[in-house]
């Protein structure tokens, strides 16, 4: 299943890859396949904005503004002008934690 | 004397522990693969979203099997569900089990919040001594864990070299046995039909909770009489719409989510907004004939429900495994305008068709 279109903030600079293979490793969509020593990137939209490749890029060749996916932490955001959290460690708490 | 220390033991080992496993840091419990019904039971309360912070395992170094200084070394976070998972994964194993404080929540959400991090991570290694426990320098945790988790800072600062393993327990074997080399099919997040219907509950719950401020409101509008509130008019007219709102939960709670891919767009509002439409359809066919009469009750219905279920369908986006938070910004703020706009204009609605009810307009 992919989400919206054209929306994920993912950027990836290929000239700094290393070809570690660590983002390959770590995107849970497949967005980054190895191609020819690098890292090379599939399809876009499939991206969820978690941000394990960006946390685990060495050399800084991948940025993405990660954060939780979520309608409920959103909304709860803009209400009370904090980041966006899932609600895990409230009481009731938002699905994003099952 | 013998006694109490007896009865000391008894008491702290965990129900799940058969033994303790000796290492140079003094001994840690070995962990059973097998679930006991206290088990069961827990992981169908955490389900329903009976208890959510309470169902914990204290931090630290676990045993399964008879683990050894070149065994292999698990990382997992410490809700019980999550180290009741791994553990059931690992039968014929023998490997730690290194578990961190990531205050009972699991290690997608954790590592997200970043409990289940790069710092607990280091912590923990350096307060169990694992460098003392095993000899070799590799630890493994779950794939999701690498959103909270910078392995390269970790193997500085630790020296154990961080591999992400699969997404899921299951496969924890597998990739085990093929040498530590993941598929690009246990290095993906799949979303079953299964997956989908086990998260309905927490959807339909907060759903449910708001459900008596809906009902009031309802009963209130359509009881409201210049001479009072009458509870015969309230309930003649605000059965049906009572039902329809239990009908637009149960479109955006649960037939969306559990219909997710076969539902036309990529938008979640979108989405609950045709189901609900659909749910809103079928019922005025069925008893629009009886009951809703009134034209501008229809235009209500049409506004009201589907604009619901749409809204509880986008709340969705928060149990999924594939929307980021760039889209859901995108849907919100088209969105949530939609939403206050629709009410607005549906309680307008009501008013005048209450003041033609009175015979006033």
């Amino acid at each position: 299943m992919k989400y919206l279109a054209n929306v994920t903030t993912l950027q990836y600079a290929s000239d700094k890859c290393t070809g570690c293979g660590r983002c390959v490793e770590v995107c849970p969509q497949g967005v980054f396949v190895m191609r020819e020593k690098r890292a090379a990137i599939t399809d876009r939209d499939l991206c969820m904005e978690c941000g394990a490749c960006a946390m685990n890029c060495e050399f800084g060749a991948i940025s993405v503004n990660s954060g939780v996916g979520c309608a409920t932490a959103i909304i709860n955001s803009m209400l009370t002008g904090g980041e966006p959290t899932c609600g895990c460690g409230d009481a009731g708490g938002s699905s994003c934690c099952s | 004397m013998q006694m109490q220390t007896l009865k000391f033991i008894k008491k702290t080992a965990p129900p799940w522990s058969n033994g303790t496993v000796s290492t140079p840091n003094g001994p840690v419990y070995k962990v059973s693969t097998d679930w006991t019904r206290p088990d069961y039971w827990g992981m169908i309360k955490s389900r329903a979203g009976a208890f959510r912070m309470n169902y914990a395992v204290e931090p630290g170094l676990y045993a399964v099997g008879e683990p050894t200084k070149d065994s292999d070394v698990l990382v997992t976070a410490n809700y019980k569900l999550s180290f009741d998972t791994l553990r059931r994964e690992l039968k014929g194993l023998n490997a730690w089990v290194l578990v961190l404080d990531t205050k009972s929540i699991n290690v997608w959400c954790a590592a997200g919040k970043g409990t289940f991090g790069t710092d607990e991570l280091i912590k923990r290694i350096s307060d169990t001594r694992l460098d003392t426990v095993v000899s070799h320098r590799r630890i493994i945790l779950p794939q999701l864990g690498a959103i909270g988790v910078n392995a390269s800072i970790v193997q500085k600062q630790t020296g154990f070299r961080v591999s992400f393993g699969p997404v899921r327990a299951q496969d924890i074997p597998a990739y085990i046995g093929a040498k530590y080399k993941k598929t690009p099919g246990i290095s993906r997040i799949r979303f079953t039909i299964l997956d989908r219907l086990v998260l309905t509950p927490l959807e339909i719950n907060p759903a449910m909770k708001k459900f008596p401020w809906f009902a009031a409101v309802v009963l209130f509008l359509f009881g409201l009489q210049p001479s009072g509130i009458l509870f015969a008019h309230a309930w003649h007219g605000g059965l049906l719409f009572l039902v329809m709102g239990l009908l637009a939960v149960f479109a955006g709670a649960f037939l969306t989510p559990a219909l997710l891919p076969f539902i036309p767009f990529r938008s979640f509002a979108i989405k609950g907004w045709i189901v609900g439409m659909l749910m809103v359809f079928l019922f005025t066919q069925v008893f629009n004939a009886i009951v809703l009469h009134d034209t501008i009750l229809l235009i209500v219905a049409f506004l009201l429900f589907p604009a619901m279920s749409s809204y509880l369908a986008l709340q969705f986006t928060g149990a999924t495994t594939f929307t980021g938070i760039s889209g859901v910004k995108k849907e919100l703020k088209i969105g949530l305008p939609i939403y206050i706009g629709t009410a607005s204009i549906s309680l307008v609605l009501m008013i005048v068709f209450k003041l033609k009810e009175w015979g006033v307009v």
